[in-house]
C-alpha cells in the first residue's frame, strides 16, 4: 500500500495557544482514517494544514506526492472536502452547486455535466435537481455538500465532522455513502466525535487531544490497548457510596460521573454475582467500546 | 506579522470561474440590480440637473446638466464598485462562506481577491454604460470622445473595488461600513467636483481635493464629455491605476492576515 498523506512533527500555534503539538501520521491508499478528539482537540486546524491552507510553523506534510503547502494547490486538484459547516452556494439550485464548483477545478461544463447525473443519483438529490438550496433539508445539504466535494473524482476526501447536527436516518444515509466510497478505494480523512460513527467506519483511527496524537490503531486495537474488555455500569442514589465499599474488590478500576459508577473489569462475573446482593441498584453489563477509551483518554471534565 | 502575507500577488485566469459565479448569481437579481444602481443615478442627475440647472447659468462653461452628467458617470461607477466589494465581498468572505469553499479547490486566496475586483469593476462598468446611454439619449453630448468613459468606468471600477476591500478585510461586521460611506465616500463625492467645480472650495481643501482618486476620474470624465481631450490624461489614469494597485496589495495582505487566523 502506498502512502497518501503523511504529516511529520506538525506543529502551529496561535499567539501562545499551542494548537498542533508535533503532530506525525500516515494515511494509507484506501483507508478510511479518524481524527477523534474533544473540542478544540485541533482536530480542523490539522485538516487545514493538511490542505495547505494555513501554514504550519513547524515540520513536513506530504500530500499526495506534493509537499503541502510549497505545492498545494497541485494536491488539492486531487481531493474533496466537506467542510463542517455547510457553505453551499444559497442562491444556486443543486445542480448550479455542482457545476459552479466544478468549474474551480478547471473542469469543462460539459465534463462537469457527463458527472451530473452519477452525483445525483449518490447524494439522492436527482428528485431535487431544481431545488434551491434553502428549500433543502440539513441531511439533503450533507448530501449535496458530499457530492460536491465529489465532483472532481478526487482521490482523497477530507470530511470535518460530517454528520454533526443530523438526525439518525440521516447520518445512517451518510455513512453507507461512506462506505461505498472506500469500497470504491478511496481514502478518507474524517474528524468526528461521535464513537459510533469512528467505530463504523474507520479502519484505523487516531485519538488527539491538545494537538497532539495520545492514540493511535483501530477501533479494536485502540480497545484492548487502553481499556479493560468488559463495562459493568452501575446507576442510583447509593451507586457512589457503594463503589467505595465493593467496587474496588471486583473491579479493576471505576469512575464516578454524577449517579453512575463505571466499573472496568476482565471477567464481569464476580462483579455481576457482588450486584444481585444489592437488589435497589440498577446496572448495565455489556463489552467495552471506543468512547469508555475516549473518556479514560481524554478525560470525563467538559471542554468548553 | 508572517512575512508570506507580503508575498508579490499570484494572479492568473482562474479568477474566471469565480467572476462567471458572480454572474450567474448577478443574472438572477438583475432586476432589482439594474434599479438600484443604475436608475438611482441617473435620477438624481436628471433631477438636479434640470432643476438645479435651470436656476444655474453656464458651470464651467457649459450647462449644468452637463456638468452633472461628468460627474455622474464617475459617481455612479465608484457607488457600484464600493457597494459591491463592501456589502457583497463581505456576505461572500463571511456570511455565505463562499470563499472558503472555493478556497478547498486549486483556486488560491490571491486569485479571490483579484476576482473580487474584476467583478465589482465589471458592476461599475455597466454603471457607467447605463448613465452613458441616458446622456447620448438626451443628446448632452455628441462627442466621440465619450467612448471613452467606457474604459474609465473600468479603472474607475478597479481603483474603488480595490480600496472597498481594505476596508471589507478589515469589517468585524456589516456596521462597519457606515464609517467608510460616511467619512470617505460622502466626503468624497463633495470635495472632487461632482456636484459644483473644485475651484469653489477654500484652497486646503483644494489641496485635499487634488489626491483623492475621485477628483483625477472627473478630471478626465468632464473633458471628454466637453469634446476636449483632457489635460494630462496619462497622469490621471496612473493615479486611478495607482490606486487600484495599492488597494489590491493592501486588501490582499489583510486578508491573507484575517484568513489565516
Amino acid at each position: 500500500m502506498s502512502v497518501v498523506l503523511s504529516a511529520c512533527n506538525l506543529r502551529k500555534s496561535y499567539g501562545d495557544q499551542v494548537v498542533v503539538d508535533g503532530l506525525t501520521v500516515s494515511i494509507q491508499r484506501g483507508e478510511c482514517f479518524g481524527l477523534l478528539g474533544p473540542n478544540g482537540a485541533g482536530k480542523t486546524t490539522t485538516l487545514r494544514l493538511m490542505l495547505g491552507l494555513i501554514e504550519p510553523d513547524a515540520g513536513e506534510l506530504n500530500l499526495l506526492d506534493h509537499p503541502v503547502p510549497q505545492q498545494a494547490r497541485a494536491a488539492r486538484l486531487r481531493v474533496g472536502v466537506v467542510p463542517q459547516m455547510d457553505n453551499l452556494d444559497p442562491d444556486f439550485t443543486v445542480t448550479e452547486n455542482l457545476l459552479v464548483y466544478g468549474r474551480y477545478f478547471g473542469m469543462s461544463d460539459k465534463a462537469i455535466e457527463a458527472r451530473l447525473p452519477e452525483l445525483l443519483e449518490f447524494a439522492n438529490l436527482t428528485h431535487k435537481r431544481d431545488a434551491k438550496v434553502p428549500t433543502l433539508s440539513g441531511g439533503m445539504k450533507r448530501r449535496l455538500t458530499l457530492a460536491r466535494a465529489l465532483v472532481n473524482d478526487p482521490e482523497v476526501l477530507f470530511l470535518d465532522e460530517p454528520t454533526t447536527g443530523l438526525d439518525p436516518q440521516a447520518r445512517h444515509l451518510i455513512w453507507q455513502r461512506l462506505r461505498e466510497l472506500t469500497a470504491r478505494g478511496k481514502t478518507l480523512l474524517l474528524t468526528t466525535h461521535f464513537m459510533d460513527e469512528a467505530e463504523r467506519l474507520c479502519h484505523r483511527l487516531a485519538v488527539m487531544d491538545n494537538g497532539r496524537i495520545i492514540s493511535e490503531g483501530s477501533p479494536r486495537e485502540l480497545i484492548e490497548r487502553n481499556i479493560e474488555p468488559q463495562v459493568v455500569e452501575v446507576f442510583g442514589e447509593q451507586a457512589a457510596a457503594w463503589a467505595q465499599g465493593h467496587a474496588t474488590r471486583h473491579a479493576q478500576r471505576f469512575e464516578v460521573s454524577g449517579e453512575t459508577v463505571f466499573c472496568y473489569v476482565d471477567d464481569a462475573q464476580p462483579l455481576l454475582r457482588e450486584l444481585q446482593q444489592h437488589p435497589h441498584l440498577r446496572y448495565l453489563h455489556r463489552p467495552a467500546n471506543l468512547e469508555d477509551v475516549f473518556l479514560k483518554l481524554t478525560g470525563r471534565e467538559m471542554r468548553e | 506579522m508572517n512575512r508570506r502575507h507580503f508575498a508579490i500577488p499570484n494572479i492568473s485566469l482562474r479568477f474566471v470561474p469565480i467572476w462567471r459565479r458572480n454572474f450567474m448569481v448577478w443574472k438572477k437579481m438583475a432586476g432589482s440590480s439594474i434599479l438600484g444602481h443604475l436608475a438611482d443615478p441617473v435620477i438624481y442627475m436628471l433631477g438636479l440637473g434640470y432643476g438645479l440647472g435651470g436656476m444655474l447659468p453656464e458651470v464651467g462653461g457649459m450647462p449644468y446638466i452637463a456638468f452633472l452628467a461628468a460627474g455622474t458617470v464617475c459617481y455612479s461607477t465608484m457607488n457600484s464598485a464600493s457597494f459591491e466589494a463592501l456589502y457583497s465581498g463581505f456576505a461572500r468572505m463571511h456570511e455565505q462562506r463562499t470563499w472558503e469553499a472555493i478556497l478547498n479547490t486549486p483556486i488560491t486566496l490571491d486569485d479571490i481577491v483579484f476576482s473580487e475586483i474584476v467583478w465589482a469593476a465589471s458592476k461599475s462598468l455597466l454603471s457607467g454604460l447605463a448613465v452613458l446611454a441616458v446622456i447620448w439619449l438626451l443628446g448632452l453630448s455628441h462627442s466621440p470622445l465619450t467612448l471613452w468613459l467606457i474604459p474609465l468606468s473600468l479603472l474607475v471600477g478597479l481603483c474603488f473595488a480595490s480600496l472597498g476591500l481594505i476596508v471589507t478585510a478589515l469589517a468585524p461586521g456589516y456596521d462597519f461600513f457606515m464609517y467608510y460611506f460616511t467619512l470617505v465616500i460622502t466626503p468624497m463625492v463633495l470635495l472632487c467636483g461632482v456636484f459644483f467645480p473644485v475651484d469653489q472650495l477654500p484652497p486646503l481643501l483644494q489641496t485635499v481635493s487634488s489626491i483623492l482618486p475621485l477628483t483625477h476620474a472627473i478630471n478626465l470624465a468632464r473633458p471628454l464629455l466637453n469634446d476636449v481631450i483632457p489635460a494630462h490624461f496619462l497622469w490621471h489614469a496612473a493615479v486611478l491605476l495607482g490606486y487600484a494597485l495599492l488597494g489590491f496589495y493592501v486588501s490582499l495582505v489583510l486578508f491573507r492576515k484575517r484568513l489565516s487566523q
